[in-house]
């Protein structure tokens, strides 16, 4: 019933007739969820190194919370977020629900798990190569999860790149606490959903195309960087 | 190492608030309203009128009229703007509401796929309709989600005396989601569906269903406007709240609505002060 070369089309339309409109809902899109993923690295890089890096009491549940929350569905983090931010709830007073701020804290609130369950495991295993050598120049813990981040500093780029994709594609929780409010918290996700329920299908795949373009020029830009500091490492 | 999270969260803080910041706009009012006046267009057509005249942003949050209702209590909107008359006169009876005006009417229609199994094309008695869908045991497409029209769907199954819920699974299919979900999902699987003639006209899926069973008085589609009592919840914004209300059931406003055209046919009629 729908071509391919219809939705193609549709996906080239939109792009050849470029609007301020769909300016403003990609780089709301690009600026919520790279806000959030940053946010989400400056809490989770850390944490996951901790948790990764040092043996304590409680370290089995924590990386078991963790990885459980990886799992969470955005429709319930949306939820939590805005039973917080209601006007009804603990921190309605702020004023942030329907706003981009209000997205950015509940994608927050999903990739941070991601980000630190990954570096977790990421500087685990590079901790066992490590632990010899650390122990040998009497590091303090704090050098050590520092040296662990920068040595794994490339396969770290990946973890945050798993966050961004993770963020860039929901749309359970942006829609609750963002309220899909046209010119103010209309993101591609919530777009897409909303061209879904008017039938306009064929638009609501462009825009699906669209956003996994989008996602492919962040990932290739961060390759990018990679492979240029791995270059300008080894000169 | 302990200082990096509370460093992490002092950053994303002030990350916040930049963005807050940046967005701080003009005076602005949240309407927490429903998808069959977001989905129709009614919203792009009206509100530029409004903003041009008052200044003020409106800025629409469309969802179920359930769960606008539970936002609006919740104090997360200034006005209310929903089609379900018991619930919002439940809604202003329980001082969450200011006042409850009649904005406008459409009516609902059951569409159905043109091979029609339940033989039901062209009847305007909606209730003899259900029950005939109800005994040919025909797939029925029901929102499921508390919604305005998912009431009036209820009321009118009830008034069939036929118990829908009991055969859900089964004929009865209940999408749980918005009304072009509810229609998406419904005419890829040959269901009627009891759907709002705006959201019907509008909607870009049809493929090749058309409108089964209209015209039937129970069908009667009422829309209310509510401004959000700022006694009971401080944050709204009573001035330019009221200052949308009074817009709406204004000549002009009411004028606004009729105007609205999809196709050349009219959607929605004021009937405001009636």
């Amino acid at each position: 019933m729908f071509g391919f070369g219809d939705i193609m089309a549709a996906a080239l339309g939109l792009i050849l007739t470029w609007d301020r409109d769909l300016s403003e809902i990609v780089l709301l899109s690009l600026r919520v969820t790279l806000t959030a993923v940053a946010v989400a690295c400056l809490i989770g890089l850390p944490l996951g190194a901790v948790v990764g890096a040092f043996r304590f009491r409680g370290r089995g549940t924590v990386t078991v919370l963790l990885n459980a929350l990886m799992g969470l569905p955005p429709v319930v983090v949306g939820l939590f977020v805005y039973l917080m931010l209601s006007n009804a709830g603990p921190l309605g007073v702020l004023g942030l629900l329907y706003t981009p701020t209000a997205m950015i804290i509940a994608q927050t609130i999903l990739v941070t798990p991601i980000v630190a369950a990954l570096t977790k495991q990421v500087v685990e295993d590079l901790h066992g190569e490590y632990a010899e050598q650390f122990s040998s120049f009497g590091l303090s813990a704090r050098a050590r999860v520092s040296a662990l981040l920068w040595d794994a500093r490339y396969s770290l780029l990946t973890v945050a790149l798993a966050g961004f994709g993770r963020a860039v594609a929901e749309v359970g929780a942006v829609l609750i606490v963002g309220g899909n409010i046209n010119h103010v918290t209309r993101v591609m996700t919530t777009t897409i959903a909303l061209e879904t329920s008017k039938g306009n299908l064929e638009l609501a795949l462009a825009l699906g195309l669209l956003l996994l373009g989008l996602a492919v020029i962040v990932n290739a830009a961060v390759m990018t960087l990679r492979a240029s500091a791995v270059r300008a490492a080894y000169a | 190492m302990f200082r990096y999270p509370l460093l992490s969260l002092a950053l994303g803080a002030v990350l916040a608030l930049g963005t807050t910041g940046a967005q701080a706009q003009d005076e602005f009012i949240v309407v927490q309203s429903t998808t069959s006046t977001l989905n129709s267009g009614l919203f792009e057509h009206i509100l530029p009128l409004f903003e041009e005249k008052t200044g003020i942003e409106v800025r629409v949050v469309a969802v179920g009229t359930g769960q606008a209702i539970r936002n609006a209590m919740n104090g997360d909107g200034d006005v209310l703007f929903v089609h379900a008359r018991p619930a919002e006169e439940k809604f202003v009876a329980e001082g969450h509401g200011v006042a409850r005006f009649d904005v406008m009417y459409n009516d609902f229609v059951i569409v159905g796929p043109p091979s029609d199994p339940a033989g039901v094309a062209g009847m305007t008695d909606v209730v003899a309709a259900l029950s005939k869908i109800a005994e040919a045991e025909v797939p029925f497409a029901s929102r499921g989600d508390d919604s305005g029209t998912h009431k009036a769907e209820l009321r009118l199954w009830k008034e069939a005396g036929i118990d829908a819920q009991a055969a859900s699974g089964g004929w009865y299919r209940e999408t749980g989601s918005g009304m072009g979900a509810t229609l998406n999902t419904g005419t890829s699987m040959g269901a009627y569906v009891l759907t709002d003639r705006a959201t019907w006209i509008a909607f870009g899926n049809k493929g090749d269903y058309e409108i089964a069973v209209e015209g039937d008085p129970r069908m009667f589609n009422q829309y209310g406007i509510i401004l959000v009592n700022p006694g009971k919840h401080p944050n709204v914004k009573a001035q330019a709240g009221q200052a949308f209300v009074d817009w709406v059931l204004s000549p002009e406003g009411q004028a606004a609505i009729a105007g609205y055209k999809v196709d050349g046919q009219q959607l929605f009629f004021p009937n405001a002060g009636g």
